[in-house]
């Protein structure tokens, strides 16, 4: 009756936890498909290229040279129009401000909270007084810059990442947990003699194997379309992201721990990324909330991840001199992990 | 998370409970809140037995049988499953010596069935193979398919195959026949024979009394919590009396005050236009039924007799469905 063909329960139960999630179609868009849409997409929607010249609408031209240096001027795109519709225009910013020329001088119409109004009127303005015979009276020389991470891509790739590692994390374990509990799996397998802490590892393992795809294959994308660099090194990117998995892990099992079915599971899930997803500077900094916010903000795991990515990426910064966004990440994770450990339903 | 090891070593310790029975408990009460589950229940299996547990859904087999299993902790009573108390340090010992198939599980999807098998296999410390298990089950062709691609009667073979993994000495069959055809719940027990005649003990719960009848030696009948009959199946039904039912449809209503004034006829039961009589057991009480009958000009149609069955001790002892007694 006995089999020595039986295998270690914990390499059985990693490998089930692949396959099953190798098998799932939904999954696989979900962590390997989209962040690369998504990096394609923001990363073309806002790749960097020389700034345009403003576009200005003239309503009436001055006479003679100074409307013909304006019209003809490099450094701004000229567009006659009729007062309204230029109004019309320059509401729906397709213009970026309004030239009215009324003898002797023109009057400038923009939105003076709008970045590129101001600068707007500034290049229009520069281009009329010297057409109208402005000498500078210096002549200061240029200096152009283009450093390596400091383009949108550069800035979007570790918020992708972060945001991947928390996706994953979440759904992978404690949404797995809640559906295996509603379908009665996890009473049959507690009725077995099989270790508990051996099915809590199986979700560690699967996870890891996981994760080292997730993270090769957004740092090998972006380094080949983009070409974004990291700046770092290697084992403190990898050490980074496999402690930003675990927390999520964490987190993740004390949803998992006693939801009892799939739709509160979901809401749960929501609940706790959604604000993260908006908070955390995965796509804009956070540094556009007010002041005050950014200490809780910073308590945050997302933003504890996505920082430290960005630091390791961008800065060159190792894990060593990471300290705050481990803590954050340590405190989430390890709470979360002995919560769920004292609380675990298996029914 | 702290669960003993399940070393071989540590199961033959347990040479010392090798008289125990295989499942023991007394005065088992289960409440969930103020409601009472389980209402004090005392139940001994020996070793070799098929046991039965009937009764109509809401009885209280379910949580009886969770409780027996170390699913649920009961709010008070004691059991013993060959010797071994749950919470004492022997659970995984214990889990080591049974086999489960519970009421409604659904595996894993999306591993294929000898997946499921390898998966559940690698729990034991001993065990069958899985090629032993897949042929026991007559599951061979279905090996390399994913679970949700089954059909009702394969996915419960698959589920008795997990219970029988670890080569149990006890294994918990929670109405494992429900829903199946008539052929797959053939094949079903068929199996749990086999495992029967190498030594096992089953606790089974059934609502199909003729599946009790075939399997069980002895049955316990729970109703609202409580064990309110038991005995053999053979036992169940004498207990009934020397009795025999007659049945039959008639378009005219027959006056059942005039048939229960016979001396011979103890219950007549209507349903829209079928009646069933339990009358004595003999040839003078029908032949003495048929004259009432054709006395009061009533015409029965497709009128049978039948011995009584575990389906009339049921329906007797839980008073549903019988209008008079």
């Amino acid at each position: 009756m006995s089999d020595p063909t039986a295998q270690h329960p914990l390499a059985e139960l990693v490998k089930a936890r692949l396959r099953e999630f190798l098998r799932e179609k939904g999954m696989i868009f979900w962590v390997f498909v989209f962040p690369l849409l998504m990096a394609i997409g923001l990363g073309i929607a806002f790749r960097s290229r020389p700034p345009e010249p403003p576009r200005v609408a003239a309503v009436n031209l001055p006479p003679g040279s100074l409307g013909a240096a304006l019209r003809d001027s490099e450094r701004v795109l000229v567009e006659e129009l009729p007062e309204a519709a230029a109004r019309r225009s320059l509401a729906r910013g397709k213009v970026d401000v309004i030239v009215l020329w009324e003898e002797p001088a023109p009057t400038y119409v923009f939105d003076a909270s709008n970045e590129k109004g101001v600068s707007a009127r500034h290049v229009v303005d520069d281009v009329l007084q010297r057409a109208a015979g402005r000498v500078d009276p210096l002549t200061p020389r240029e200096q152009t810059i283009s450093e390596p991470g400091t383009r949108y891509i550069d800035f979007l790739l570790p918020g992708l990442i972060g945001l991947n590692l928390m996706g994953s994390s979440m759904w992978g374990v404690g949404y797995n947990l809640v559906v295996a509990r509603k379908r009665r799996l996890l009473r049959r397998y507690a009725v077995t003699p099989m270790r508990r802490s051996h099915f809590l590892l199986s979700y560690f393992f699967s996870r890891s194997v996981f994760l080292a795809l997730e993270l090769s294959l957004l740092v090998g994308f972006g380094a080949l379309v983009f070409g974004t660099i990291v700046q770092g090194d290697y084992l403190s990117l990898a050490a980074l992201a496999v402690l930003g998995a675990a927390s999520f892990a964490g987190i993740s099992l004390l949803i998992g721990a006693r939801v009892e079915n799939t739709e509160s599971a979901n809401g749960w899930m929501n609940l706790v990324q959604l604000p993260m997803w908006v908070l955390s500077g995965a796509f804009f900094s956070y540094e556009r909330f007010p002041e005050w916010l950014h200490g809780p903000i910073r308590a945050l795991p997302l933003t504890a991840l996505v920082d430290g990515l960005r630091a390791i990426f961008n800065d060159g910064a190792s894990l060593l001199n990471l300290g705050s966004q481990l803590v954050v990440l340590l405190v989430w994770g390890g709470v979360g992990f002995l919560v769920a450990l004292r609380t675990f339903r298996w029914q | 998370m702290t669960s003993p090891s399940s070393s071989p070593a540590v199961r033959a310790s347990a040479s010392a409970d090798s008289n125990a029975p295989a499942i023991e408990c007394q005065a088992l009460v289960k409440h969930y809140g103020s409601k009472v589950a389980v209402a004090g229940i005392d139940l001994v299996v020996q070793r070799g037995q098929c046991f039965g547990l009937l009764g109509p859904n809401g009885a209280g087999k379910t949580t009886t049988v969770e409780m027996l299993e170390g699913l649920h902790p009961p709010t008070s009573g004691t059991i013993r499953i060959f010797g071994a108390r749950w919470g004492e340090g022997r659970d995984q010992w214990i889990r080591e010596r049974f086999g489960v198939q519970l009421q409604d599980t659904q595996l894993a999807d999306k591993l294929t069935v000898e997946e499921v098998l390898t998966l559940f296999r690698s729990f034991y410390a001993t065990g069958r193979s899985v090629s032993e298990l897949l042929a026991l089950l007559d599951l061979e062709e279905e090996r390399r398919q994913q679970f949700s691609r089954l059909s009702g009667g394969q996915k419960q073979r698959v589920a008795i195959a997990t219970a029988l993994a670890g080569a149990p000495d006890l294994l918990f069959l929670d109405e494992p026949t429900t829903g199946l055809d008539p052929r797959a719940r053939q094949t079903l027990w068929g199996v749990v024979e086999a495992f029967r005649s190498a030594g096992g003990t089953v606790l089974l719960t059934t609502h199909y009394m003729e599946e009790a009848a075939t399997l069980c030696d002895e049955l316990a009948v729970m109703d609202q919590g409580r064990i309110i009959a038991r005995g053999s199946p053979r036992a169940l039904i004498d207990s009934l009396g020397e009795v025999q039912f007659v049945d039959f449809e008639s378009p005219q209503t027959p006056d059942s005050a005039a048939l229960l004034a016979l001396p011979a006829v103890h219950a007549v039961d209507r349903r829209g236009a079928r009646y069933r009589l339990r009358i004595e057991r003999s040839l003078r009480a029908l032949t003495a039924v048929l004259e009432e009958l054709e006395r009061q000009g009533v015409t029965p149609i497709g009128l049978s007799t039948h011995q009584a069955t575990l389906d009339d001790v049921f329906l007797h002892l839980t008073g549903r469905g019988l209008s008079h007694e």
